[in-house]
């Protein structure tokens, strides 16, 4: 159900886009509430919102999907090395987590926003990726730590692996399972982080519509025009669900015990 | 007959945390023959599929192999081999098997792919003539269909097709030498002497020398060349297998027979040997069997047993 939810809505965004989405539509007139021509009204500069909400979906999955597939690739990599190789190895990238999971994410990513002003969408993408792998690696280290001695490791040793091979080939895959499950759950975070960045004017910038900078939009006509604010809003709480309930399903599937 | 591989003082030690070591592996020496068949026999716990891991390097950290011990192969020093020259020994010159195919199999990838592995990691070889030479090696340890089988995941396969799949993969590499670490000990009756047979059927036909690890003589019997008898940490006997089992010498050994059901012959109780293995680092002085011997005698305390291997 899930899974079908999410799966539409990724698929309508572009279907839906009847204008092009950035451009002002005139013809419509400014602060329209829902109509039939406007579903969900237009904004201040009378761009329809159903649009921009679709465009904005693709922009606010595009950049959650990428940043969480940056983060559990990376994290995927240090946390295969740090279980396989074990030792002094571990012990300094393990370390190294332990410090970056003591500084609060959101706080970190401002800084950086801040520091780094007119950021492009793909270094951004960047920043929440690499600001986002670290309980990637526990994870995928605490399965290669119960892994490694299993006994299809060691016959793949002792049948001449590499330690590259064993590492990549064997434990890795291995560990695709929860690694799923716990990027599926990531994804509607990052959701929620790049929305709460744009609306504070630090994520996606305009034109480019994405759900957080379209409620800051409305913001300053929210008594008068609710929808410019609500409509996006909706679409954030509409997927985060999604994606969760998403998780919780490919959890329950990889978990036989929670059947 | 020429020695293939010659393993000569070996001791593989772990820290007991104390500061001091453990030697579950202490003082082990034996040979093995092109094309013959060594079955290395012991109890659970005396040393025997350490030592196996030993031969190829594969003791699990924080154990090692203390200085002094000698693994030859061929010309080859084993113990002086780092990383590349050693990996391309294991599953190329020497492979092994082990006891439970149900977790020796990679879950996530196919029987063809784990098979062609083995043969990329060794050979240059095309794709495809892995593929074929994947599944003439299934038809030879006895898998019906094996086209369709390489496609299969372990979870598909019963306990003892998954063992022929072992035994394959450890064909694919071409070795010499075959260590079988109680390769049937998690089957059924009747599959383990099927792998057996697949088994025995291979080392003559790939000319490989087998190194059979098991607590079982029954399946020793009509198999192995040499038996070697493990206990605590050190072998206590070695002869041809027929002298073994006609005049086994040591109380040990005769205890192993005593432990063994037999089908002919007047019904008797069977005689186990009391008590288990003690735990490396309490073994007894002196002789390291006498706790559980039946004939101890005083000079059993302070000397260690004296006898014709």
């Amino acid at each position: 159900m899930a899974l079908g939810a999410i799966v539409l809505f990724g698929l309508l965004a572009p279907l839906a886009l009847p204008d092009p989405a950035a451009q002002p539509d005139l013809a419509e007139g400014v602060l329209q509430p829902p109509s039939v021509s406007a579903p969900f009204g237009t904004d201040e500069l009378s761009r329809d919102v159903l649009a921009r909400v679709a465009a904005g979906t693709r922009v606010s999955l595009a950049v959650a999907g990428l940043a969480v597939a940056l983060s559990a690739s990376v994290g995927a990599l240090i946390g295969v090395v740090a279980g396989y190789r074990g030792g002094i190895v571990d012990a300094l990238l393990m370390r190294f987590v332990d410090g970056a999971l003591a500084i609060p994410r959101l706080f970190l990513l401002l800084l950086i926003l801040a520091a780094w002003e007119r950021m492009p969408l793909a270094a951004f993408v960047v920043v929440i990726g690499m600001t986002g792998w670290f309980g990637a690696s526990r994870l995928v280290r605490a399965e290669v730590l119960r892994l490694r001695d299993a006994d299809f490791v060691r016959a793949a040793e002792a049948l001449g692996a590499g330690s590259g091979r064993v590492m990549f080939r064997h434990l890795l895959p291995n560990t695709f399972g929860p690694l799923l499950v716990a990027a599926t759950l990531a994804v509607g975070d990052v959701i929620l982080l790049e929305a709460g960045l744009s609306f504070l004017g630090l994520g996606v910038r305009p034109p480019t519509p994405s759900w957080g900078g379209m409620i800051l939009d409305g913001r300053g006509v929210l008594t008068v025009a609710p929808w410019v604010s609500i409509f996006p809003g909706l679409a954030i709480i509409a997927t985060v669900l999604s994606v969760n309930l998403l998780g919780d399903a490919l959890r329950d599937a990889a978990d036989p015990r929670s059947a | 007959m020429t020695t293939l591989l010659d393993i000569h003082d070996l001791h593989v030690s772990f820290p007991d945390g104390d500061g001091a070591r453990v030697r579950p592996v202490d003082g082990v020496s034996f040979s093995l023959e092109r094309g013959r068949t060594l079955a290395l026999v012991g109890e659970s716990g005396c040393g025997k599929s350490l030592t196996s891991l030993a031969i190829l390097r594969l003791v699990p950290s924080p154990g090692r192999i203390d200085p002094g011990s000698s693994i030859r192969f061929g010309d080859v020093d084993v113990l002086a081999l780092e990383g590349e020259a050693l990996r391309r020994i294991r599953g190329r010159r020497i492979a092994m098997i082990f006891q439970d195919p149900m977790t020796s199999l990679n879950p996530v990838f196919n029987v063809g792919d784990q098979i062609t592995e083995v043969m990329h990691a060794h050979f240059t070889i095309t794709r495809r003539d892995a593929r074929d030479a994947a599944a003439e090696l299934l038809q030879e340890v006895g898998i019906p269909d094996p086209r369709a089988r390489l496609k299969a995941y372990p979870h598909q396969l019963s306990g003892g097709m998954r063992q022929r799949v072992m035994i394959a993969i450890a064909l694919a590499g071409k070795p010499e030498i075959l260590i079988a670490d109680e390769p049937t000990t998690a089957l059924d009756v009747t599959v383990q002497a099927q792998i057996l047979e697949v088994l025995d059927r291979l080392r003559e036909s790939h000319g490989m020398a087998v190194l059979l690890i098991t607590h079982d003589l029954g399946i020793v019997a009509g198999r192995a060349d040499r038996v070697a008898v493990m206990y605590a940490g050190q072998i206590v006997e070695t002869a041809p297998t027929a002298t073994l089992f006609a005049n086994p010498s040591h109380p040990y050994t005769q205890g192993l027979f005593g432990s063994v059901p037999r089908l002919t012959g007047p019904l008797a109780r069977l005689s186990p040997i009391a008590g288990n293995v003690p735990p490396a680092g309490r073994w007894p002085t002196g002789c390291r069997f006498r706790t559980r011997c039946p004939n101890v005698h005083e000079r059993s305390e302070t000397e260690p047993p004296l006898l014709r291997v």
